[in-house]
């Protein structure tokens, strides 16, 4: 059997000031495979995704990232896991803080350790990717928020993750911009998490979805099979949109 | 129909960092950054070792330092209007041949302290000549160039990317900002006087929590691709002699005035 792109156990953590966010994650993802992780507000979902890179320290439980175990003690590997995950943050402006396009998607893969013409073949290709090559050398305020969050998405492919982890991907775009992140996200050949409130996207780009609620995972399924199921979106604080069919 | 609305100063609002930065083909534009930053640092220690009773060379100076903005396709209204800001600086130096003590001349109507009228005269002189400068680099440098230039001139990795940092974000916050004073005024609030300090102060302690998050997730992200304390920096380039030599034209002009004035001097 193949080892799954990201395989979380028993995964619990409590916030230094007391309060329990997680309270024993089990979670298996297979290579190539498109995961909507759907919850609602304060389910747990951000500190689960900061647990993936760790830069919130594994307290109990483990994570293996493609077979490699998440050990924020040891800065080598903690380096390798970073650059299998990728997370792409909500706000675009978090995370491209270059002065340019072609700067910020350079930025991961060199702290990875390449350089000249490798380097710029990497930003040139991740770029390409997202469609915005022609963008390279522009400021990233100069850009749309939908052309700003393309480049957020093309600054961790540069990393050539193992998984592409995305926080709320739809959030603040426009029809078109958000469809043609849907594109690009299906287009790629990669494994993805992605954390939604927005469960038309989800069912449009995840095969499966798993919700987190209250810290654990309560369901973990198809996602046609959850987003049909309407007891349990309404027991975890999920609706689907008015007159949306699936 | 189509109604156009004209607008007249414009403003890239969006680019508060390069504001200063006025695009034109010229000689001095296309030099590398960091010879610019050393060229003009030259030219500034070379005029304050001038003593100002060198008037002549004080002259030469200014006349050479408007050759440069001609070279530059600087407008001279532009560079007159910015050197304003170093009025509220040499406010004090105006004062100085009003009061003090010693010798007296008459100028004109006034009846002025020799003294302070020359080391007046030198603060304004030098003054103005240095703030002119400054005014050519970051007229023909945008703010980003000149950050690049210092970072290979080798200042502190850290204060490069601090100041780059602020270079980004000064957009955004300032946009934050701008959102922010909208809102205020949407509830019918507009700022006109002392009893507002406190609505504005309020404002101002948000902008700043908000800011030190967004740092925080900055960073987050920065650590999110493995990050280490470097930020990528381009490969040194050599430039030839003749590029070195041409930047080095401002400084090396000055500097034989300067020489000019010294043998003159002694005779």
């Amino acid at each position: 059997m193949n080892t799954p792109s990201l395989e979380i156990k028993e995964l619990a953590f409590a916030y230094p000031d007391g309060n329990q966010a997680l309270y024993g994650v089990n979670l298996s993802i297979q290579k190539g495979e498109r995961v909507a992780l759907l919850g609602p507000n304060g389910a747990g979902k951000t500190t689960l995704v900061m647990h993936m890179n760790g830069i919130h320290p594994t307290s109990h439980g483990s994570i293996h990232v493609a077979g490699q175990l998440v050990d924020s003690k040891n800065k080598e590997s903690i380096k390798e896991i970073r650059s299998k995950v990728g997370i792409v943050f909500q706000d675009p402006d978090d995370q491209l803080f270059m002065p340019t396009v072609a700067e910020d998607v350079a930025f991961g893969p060199y702290n990875m350790g390449l350089r000249a013409d490798e380097l710029n073949a990497v930003v040139n290709e991740a770029l390409v990717l997202v469609g915005m090559l022609e963008f390279r050398d522009r400021p990233p305020h100069h850009l749309s928020f939908g052309q700003r969050r393309r480049v957020a998405v093309a600054t961790v492919l540069a990393m050539k993750p193992e998984i592409l982890v995305l926080d709320e991907p739809s959030s603040n775009l426009d029809p078109a911009s958000r469809r043609e992140l849907a594109d690009i996200l299906r287009s790629l050949d990669i494994t993805i998490v992605m954390v939604t409130h927005d469960l038309p996207y989800a069912h449009e780009i995840c095969a499966r979805s798993v919700i987190l609620n209250g810290g654990i995972i309560v369901a973990d399924g198809s996602t046609h099979s959850i987003l049909t199921n309407t007891a349990l979106l309404a027991a975890n604080r999920l609706e689907l949109p008015v007159g949306f069919v699936i | 129909m189509e109604i156009r609305v004209e607008q007249e100063n414009h403003h890239h609002g969006h680019d508060v960092g390069e504001r200063l930065y006025l695009h034109r083909h010229s000689l001095v534009h296309s030099l590398a950054s960091h010879l610019k930053i050393i060229a003009a640092i030259a030219f500034i220690l070379i005029v304050v070792s001038t003593p100002i009773t060198q008037w002549g060379a004080f002259i030469a100076y200014f006349l050479w330092l408007l050759t440069v903005v001609f070279i530059a396709k600087i407008p001279f209204p532009l560079l007159f209007k910015r050197a304003l800001i170093e009025i509220p600086f040499i406010f004090f130096a105006i004062l100085m041949p009003f009061f003090g003590s010693g010798e007296k001349i008459q100028v004109g109507p006034f009846d002025l302290y020799r003294e302070g009228l020359i080391a007046g005269s030198g603060i304004v002189a030098k003054g103005t000549l240095g703030v002119m400068t400054a005014i050519i680099l970051s007229t023909s440098t945008t703010a980003r160039e000149i950050l690049r230039g210092l970072e290979r001139l080798r200042l502190p990795v850290l204060m490069v990317q601090i100041a780059s940092f602020m270079l980004r974000y000064v957009n955004v916050v300032n946009d934050e900002m701008e959102r922010m004073k909208v809102a205020r005024e949407s509830r019918g609030f507009e700022a006109t006087g002392v009893k507002h300090w406190k609505v504005l102060a309020t404002a101002a302690g948000a902008l700043f929590i908000r800011s030190y998050e967004r740092g925080e997730r900055v960073h987050l992200s920065m650590l999110s691709r493995g990050y280490e304390g470097v930020l990528p920096h381009e490969e040194q380039i050599e430039h030839k002699a003749t590029v070195w030599m041409k930047a080095m034209m401002y400084p090396l002009v000055a500097a034989t005035i300067f020489i000019t004035q010294l043998l003159i001097g002694k005779m």
